[in-house]
């Protein structure tokens, strides 16, 4: 073997993957089931000349990212459900201020601080709506770490290409499993780098003016350009604004620059969906699960196919209507009461054809579990 | 190359996660094969019954929690308590007969070895006796060769445990051959 391979933890994957991405700078507050990602980037991102804090909370660590990308670092956080509740009024700012930065929750059981070493996936519509007003996010998942890897490295692009907060949300067995990650040479995955403004010293410089292509180069603050940076709506040098129509510019700018580029932010795998009678749509750890049961009722000659979402927010509903296009049914495999289940409902031909198949209480989701679900879908009793 | 689960069971401390992962390591890393290691964590984790969950595979490996074990070791009674009754029928069951009593008959094929006292009589201490059970466990069923172990050890554990460590897997291995117990094919 040529390549470097590693047999590690899904978070010492994501660190790999954020380490490859040109991650130099972490701010966090340990918390179970992310604790690792702090862990290992304490003792790796001094060795590379980047700089690691263990912040005083979860929101100083939010804030300290926000700074420290405007000054032209890649940067990220880690967390789980009870201090990703903290960070959101700060993620609000890093939306609104356009800062680009990776913020992964690592799901645990909750509400509160539920069950700290126990799986969920609770947190998908936090990572949509968790902080306030009118926004659009871009949330990541993986169920592999090889995947995990690679969709890291993707949240760094896409945080960078569109300046905007990028959730990776991970959940507690894909972080604590451990399996095999073989590391992609240096250019195998191409990265995106920070785009800096071409406006010479003395030179009056937009930071908020868009360009054709909506984005929006930048200048190290504290740099050789003076400009300012507000969560208050803004004009183009950054400076507050109450005009109806710069705050009009500014929320379709927001919004449209990641709603407009839904193709370009879905990530999806498809398993056995050409044929498909019964499509599975799961994510995260309990993709593992119904990939499982799929191949298992392959060999037993029964098509079910599996959708697999990588992209949660902006939700991939083209992806998903095509799928379930000739589906005579839809079983969202989840561990949360129906977050994605109802979204998939929205976009299909037919949302009485879309069951819930999940698990609340803190236990792994397994074939099996998904299997009675279907068999009562079918009609087949338990 | 059949799929094979294996559970380590025993309490906080035993090494059992250690063994879990070493194993899986070896298999993932030196043999070219699949696998994948879980624990469960939570109260369990400190004293209590500590579970390590390996799959092993030539195939991709999807769900990665082990339901039915073919391999169940258990290192407390607790442990054996817990988690016998899930052992696959026609598997291994080995457990540690200083701490193990076995109470009840299981559909597998049943080995109790000294391990803790063996690694007690030559080292004065227990704290290998995780590598003990892994040569033992490794000898009655060949999952992945001595080599790759000795190469994850030489990796990854500290010097000064390294011999320590190499020598413990040696006593459980020398148990199994000197108990005249052949290896086995696993259904």
């Amino acid at each position: 073997m040529s390549k470097k391979t590693l047999f590690l933890q899904g978070n010492e994957a994501c660190v790999e993957g954020a380490l490859y991405a040109g991650l130099d700078f972490f701010a966090g507050y340990p918390i179970t089931p992310s604790t690792e990602i702090a862990e290992m980037l304490s003792m790796r991102l001094p060795k590379k000349g980047g700089k690691f804090i263990q912040m005083e909370d979860e929101i100083a660590s939010m804030c300290a990212i926000i700074g420290a990308s405007l000054t032209g670092h890649k940067s990220m956080t880690a967390t789980s459900g009870p201090g990703f509740s903290l960070k959101q009024e700060a993620i609000g700012y890093a939306v609104m201020a356009e800062v680009p930065c990776v913020v992964v929750d690592v799901q645990r059981g909750g509400p509160s601080t539920g069950m700290p070493t126990k799986v969920s996936q609770g947190d998908v519509m936090q990572t949509r709506w968790g902080t306030h007003g009118d926004h659009a996010i871009i949330t990541l998942t993986a169920s592999n770490h090889q995947d995990l890897f690679a969709i890291t490295v993707e949240a760094f692009n896409l945080s960078e290409t569109y300046r905007t907060p990028v959730i990776l949300l991970l959940d507690e067995v894909i972080a604590h499993m451990r399996e095999k990650l073989v590391i992609p040479e240096k250019g195998e995955i191409p990265l995106v780098e920070r785009l800096w403004t071409s406006v010479k010293e003395g030179t009056d410089y937009h930071p908020y003016l868009p360009r054709e292509d909506g984005r929006l180069p930048m200048s190290d603050f504290g740099g050789v350009h003076r400009y300012n940076v507000t969560g208050l709506v803004h004009d183009m040098w950054g400076f507050p604004s109450e005009d109806p129509r710069i705050a009009y510019g500014l929320m379709r700018h927001l919004v449209d620059k990641i709603e407009g580029h839904v193709k370009e932010m879905t990530h999806v795998k498809e398993y056995y969906l050409d044929d498909a009678d019964v499509v599975l749509i799961s994510y995260g750890s309990s993709a593992r699960s119904a990939l499982h049961l799929v191949e298992n009722r392959r060999a037993r000659g029964e098509r079910l196919g599996l959708l697999e979402l990588q992209t949660l927010w902006p939700f991939p509903a083209e992806a998903v209507r095509k799928s379930c296009e000739r589906a005579e049914y839809v079983i969202v495999v989840e561990m949360n009461m129906g977050q994605v289940t109802e979204e998939v409902r929205k976009v299909v031909h037919d949302h009485e054809t879309v069951f819930l198949a999940n698990r609340i209480d803190g236990t792994f989701i397994s074939p099996t579990d998904i299997r009675n679900i279907l068999r009562v879908v079918q009609g087949k009793g338990v | 190359m059949e799929r094979y689960r294996i559970v380590f069971s025993g309490s906080g401390g035993q090494g059992v996660i250690t063994a879990s992962i070493i194993l899986a390591e070896a298999a993932a890393i030196y043999e070219g094969l699949n696998a994948v290691q879980s624990q469960s964590y939570g109260a369990e984790a400190r004293g209590g019954s500590t579970r390590a969950d390996v799959i092993i595979s030539d195939r991709e490996i999807r769900f990665p929690k082990v339901n039915q074990p073919n391999i169940l070791v258990c290192l407390t009674q607790q442990a054996f308590n817990k988690f016998s009754g899930s052992i696959r029928p026609g598997g291994l069951l080995l457990t540690d007969s200083h701490f193990v009593q076995l109470e009840r008959k299981v559909d597998a094929r049943q080995v109790e070895l000294p391990m803790y006292q063996s690694v007690i009589k030559a080292m004065d201490k227990p704290t290998a006796l995780n590598m003990c059970m892994l040569g033992a466990m490794l000898s009655l069923v060949p999952l992945v060769k001595t080599e790759s172990i000795m190469k994850v050890l030489n990796e990854k554990t500290p010097a000064t445990f390294l011999g320590m460590n190499k020598d413990a897997f040696e006593i459980g291995r020398k148990l199994v051959v000197e108990a005249g117990i052949e290896p086995q094919e696993l259904a």
